[in-house]
């Protein structure tokens, strides 16, 4: 009986901690919105395709999309990174 | 327990039963408690990132003001194009997700025991401290500038009636009549706040005070997005704003509020209006906390925010020396996402993740004139660092419309950021 208890414990925990966001994807969500209903000309990245997500941050990157400041935060992450805060991105409702 | 239970009806009772109960951390048979002290733009980002984090942790939030005031943005109300409760923001949706609210100030910190002694003589324990104090002025750091003295020459440097008292004061100044602002030396809070700020009173003088100029004492010889300033300042407002930089003699040694006088080392300048923004330090909570070191400010840990005075405490947002990242709301919210994943797992007992952190910072030199600086950080030898090839500033001699972008950008931000702290 102890070891069924420990197991719900482990499930319990397991279910309670949410996977941490990748380096820097947490300070996204200073210029985009994570919810609808915010009055700003800066698209959410929620929900939107990885793919998507991480070709718009090269492109960024090397000056293809052009930008006001993207351009300049992009140039900070390598594709390794940005495709791990797209799939964040991509995983989040 | 019960005999007749099989194992499905076992687990099934537990998975329904209160997580806290069997979901303690590791090391300890109750929740983990996180205190959180100051409810700005950096506390209140660390609370709601920590309980969203691990709902089961019990974080409490101490601040003593039912109502925040936000500082970006608040140049707009000195310069008569915003009001004041655009600005402000309450707790209620805080509370509402769980994280107990405690509307108090902090009077000491007990770090052998964990516990916040608070105004009332109550007390909070705590797992992991959070300290998120802003700055406070410095009152002995510019002779002749006391608290007693801001109410006729404001600072302004934290928002709130003494932002409406500087915006009454321009209001009532005679056209013709000179403002006067001193800037001091670096760290201080929103390094480009400053030229933020004489830019949007002189926007104003030139449409409503034309006679009248701003003149900016500074104790520095260069700036923040310094070339951007200058050249919307030449373009907009040649013969409302001058700025005096420290190798011409602008650095303030004292003021006399008798006379309303700026004093440099060079002359006296007498002001119709003077907005003195002092020499600054990490807020009272952090000293409290044994966090502050000789310069005032709080060193600490650059994957975790623990400080590196006191353990167990986190320190977050302008209090901290945060390497290359400036003292803005936007450094401030990041910092508490990454503070509050670390705290989250050195409470489960696993090893924080290296973080990568960004700041973009908007200032407008006129309603529709938006200019930024951005960066990206990451901890080099124990220091943030700006990441090498990224960030810097808007570019010099873009197009109007391109400005128009940024200033739309800046509102744009200010409602996303309030609505992720406080909405």
């Amino acid at each position: 009986m102890r070891i069924v208890v420990l197991a719900a414990v482990l499930l319990v925990s397991g279910a309670a901690a949410r996977a941490e966001p990748p380096a820097g994807a947490g300070s996204c969500s200073g210029c985009h919105a994570l919810g609808p209903n915010v009055a700003t000309p800066v698209p959410r990245l929620n929900g939107r395709s990885a793919a998507e997500l991480a070709s718009q941050m090269q492109a960024f990157k090397t000056g293809q999309r052009p930008s006001t400041v993207m351009g300049r935060i992009a140039k900070g992450f390598s594709e390794a990174e940005a495709q791990a805060i797209a799939e964040w991105y991509a995983a989040a409702k | 327990m019960a005999r007749g239970f099989s194992r499905r009806q076992l687990l099934a009772s537990l998975g329904a039963a209160s997580v806290t109960q069997f979901a303690a951390p590791a090391s300890a048979q109750a929740a983990a408690r996180v205190v959180v002290i100051g409810g700005g733009f950096a506390g209140a980002s660390a609370a709601r990132a920590v309980k969203a984090a691990d709902p089961r942790i019990l974080v409490s939030l101490v601040e003593s003001n039912r109502t925040f005031t936000a500082c970006p943005l608040s140049n707009l109300v000195i310069g008569g194009l915003r009001a004041l409760s655009d600005q402000q923001f309450g707790y209620d949706k805080i509370s509402a997700g769980g994280i107990e609210i405690v509307f108090a100030g902090a009077t000491g910190v007990d770090l052998e025991a964990r516990r916040v002694a608070l105004e009332g003589g109550t007390s909070l324990a705590y797992d992991r401290l959070i300290v998120a104090p802003g700055i406070d002025i410095r009152w002995d750091g510019l002779p002749g500038y006391t608290e007693a003295v801001a109410s006729k020459m404001p600072h302004a440097w934290k928002a709130g009636e003494q932002t409406l008292l500087l915006r009454r004061q321009l209001e009532a100044l005679e056209d013709g009549g000179v403002v006067v602002m001193s800037v001091p030396a670096n760290p201080f809070r929103c390094p480009p706040g400053p030229y933020e700020r004489a830019s949007l009173i002189a926007h104003y003088l030139k449409a409503r005070k034309p006679k009248s100029k701003i003149l900016i004492l500074d104790a520095k010889d260069s700036f923040s997005k310094q070339r951007l300033f200058q050249e919307a300042w030449k373009e907009l407002y040649p013969d409302h704003l001058e700025w005096v930089a420290l190798s011409k003699g602008g650095r303030v040694t004292s003021v006399d509020a008798a006379t309303q006088t700026l004093i440099t080392e060079f002359g006296e300048y007498k002001a119709a209006v003077a907005n003195v923004i002092p020499p600054q330090k990490a807020g009272r909570a952090a000293e409290l906390a044994g966090a502050v070191d000789q310069t005032g400010w709080c060193p600490i840990d650059p994957v975790t925010f623990e400080s590196k005075k006191s353990p167990k405490v986190h320190v977050v947002g302008d209090a901290t020396i945060a390497g290359g990242m400036p003292k803005s709301a936007f450094s401030a919210n990041a910092q508490a996402k990454v503070c509050a994943a670390a705290v989250v797992d050195l409470l489960a007992g696993r090893a924080p993740a290296r973080p990568k952190l960004i700041n973009t910072c908007y200032s407008l030199v006129a309603p529709d004139y938006g200019i930024s600086v951005a960066g990206v950080y990451e901890p080099v030898n124990g220091v943030l660092t700006d990441v090498p090839g990224a960030g810097g500033v808007s570019p010099i001699e873009a197009p109007r419309a391109e400005r128009a972008e940024e200033a739309a950008f800046a509102q744009g931000w200010f409602n996303t950021i309030t609505a992720e702290v406080f909405g």
